[in-house]
């Protein structure tokens, strides 16, 4: 990082990649999202509410929630083995756990929602980019949700705070933040921090993966209303 | 229908604040109402409700449906009804009450793969829904065109009283069979006619949320059948 706080790929600190969110790519699930958050390219698909197979995991009094986390063995750049690793697991949970706040699962009793992610190309914070996917895709899948859930990470990269931390920071870094939040209603439904911070430096870490969320926020919200309002009349 | 104030939402979205009451897709938090799904939300003088855009078909009492035979259990049919639940149409509903599993067999009268007109007899969210045959308009369909729309749309479809529909029959002569669960069967004796009525389901389908809908489908279905809906009138 340079002393006036460019960093490696030429961003500002408080800077996020690029992202672009398209809705609906998969034609045969009931909702999709493929985003694109820097060189991170995910696709997520929603399928249910349906049947629960095996059938002694359904709930009678609501809904579940399941989801999978997984990496293609190209997505990196030394071949990935397609089982799902120890981290693939540790991730398809704190997915889970990070949407099942903002999904009402009530409704469905008896029944399942999958919500499957496969990360075609990685590249730091995908499960933070996988989180955003997935949200859209469950809006788009028509599932009813309390709020959308927008994810951002923030971490310490040669000792100053910084938004949205890629590859080589996170390898190179000193802590990595991943925050999911649920930002209408203003609540944080996923956080992780790998790394160390002093009490100060956590608050404003936190403050600016919120801040992130929040920007993350409204290009899933761009693409969810182009999606359905594309003619933009109202 | 003057003061309904309508507006494109997503999930999250707060609609109003106030003491309103919550209707369907819509959340409360304290005294904000939260959209719970992508549609159209609509405010009354005092309730809330969204129009959703996407998602599945949730089974009510007394809806028609139209479902599709996917098996039989010596008793019952089961149908598959566009719904994460399936459907059961006991043998008496058919047969009446000397139904006996040793005399009768089930698939001479409906077959797997059967479509058939049926009416939601009851359901809760403990059980299964249950169907039944015995009413007018209901029972095996023998012909037409089947096309799947999404539920959500069907409302837009029908139109207020039954004005779209209506529309759509008087100007291609077709008889239109619609299922809440969004599947729909068109039978016309002109193929042409048959083609028509197609086209303007799934145009109704793609544009749902946009308005004048019943006016660009009459403009869309006039051009050739200007001089029947004249007749009609006559």
């Amino acid at each position: 990082m340079t002393e006036d706080g460019i960093r490696c790929d030429g961003r500002r600190l408080d800077e996020l990649r690029n992202i672009s969110i398209k809705v609906g790519v998969l034609k045969n699930a009931d909702g999709s999202a493929y985003i694109e958050f820097g060189k991170n390219k995910i696709l997520a698909g929603v399928f249910g509410p349906r049947d629960v197979h095996p059938k002694h995991m359904a709930n009678p009094d609501s809904g579940i929630l399941r989801c999978r986390y997984h990496m293609s063995p190209f997505s990196v750049t030394e071949r990935k083995n397609p089982a799902p690793s120890r981290r693939e697991i540790e991730i398809s949970k704190v997915i889970k756990e990070a949407l099942q706040p903002a999904v009402i699962l009530k409704d469905y009793p008896r029944t399942v929602i999958d919500v499957f992610i496969e990360v075609l190309q990685a590249d730091g914070g995908s499960r933070c980019a996988a989180l955003d996917a997935a949200a859209v895709a469950l809006a788009d899948a028509g599932i009813p949700m309390r709020d959308l859930v927008s994810a951002c990470a923030a971490g310490k990269v040669a000792d100053r705070i910084v938004l949205d931390v890629n590859n080589e920071e996170d390898q190179e870094g000193q802590a990595d933040m991943p925050v999911a939040l649920m930002p209408n209603l203003g609540k944080v439904t996923l956080l992780q921090l790998d790394g160390m911070l002093k009490p100060e430096e956590f608050k404003t870490c936190m403050q600016t993966a919120l801040v992130g969320c929040k920007r993350v926020y409204e290009v899933q919200r761009k693409a969810l209303m182009e999606k359905y309002f594309q003619n933009g009349e109202q | 229908m003057m003061d309904v104030k309508r507006r494109y939402v997503i999930p999250g979205d707060v609609i109003a604040t106030g003491p309103l009451r919550p209707e369907q897709n819509v959340f409360q938090d304290g005294d904000r109402m939260i959209s719970t799904c992508v549609g159209i939300s609509e405010i009354f003088e005092n309730s809330v409700k969204v129009i959703p855009l996407t998602g599945g078909y949730m089974p009510k009492a007394n809806d028609l449906v139209i479902g599709k035979v996917i098996g039989t259990s010596p008793l019952s049919w089961e149908f598959d009804i566009n719904s994460c639940f399936v459907g059961f149409l006991p043998a008496q509903d058919v047969f009446g009450r000397d139904y006996s599993p040793t005399k009768d067999e089930l698939r001479q009268r409906l077959d797997i793969g059967d479509l058939v007109a049926v009416r939601i007899a009851n359901f809760d969210r403990s059980r299964d829904p249950l169907l039944t045959v015995q009413d007018r308009d209901l029972g095996k369909i023998d012909s037409g065109e089947l096309i799947e729309i999404s539920p959500s749309k069907v409302p837009r479809l029908i139109g207020k009283r039954g004005s779209m529909i209506q529309t759509i029959e008087m100007a291609t002569k077709a008889i239109i069979t619609i299922g809440q669960n969004g599947w729909i069967v068109i039978s016309c004796e002109d193929s042409e006619g048959l083609l028509k009525a197609v086209e303007a389901v799934k145009m109704i389908d793609a544009l749902a949320h946009t308005p004048n809908l019943t006016e660009r489908v009459k403009s869309m279905l006039g051009v050739v059948d200007g001089e029947n809906n004249d007749t009609i009138n006559d």
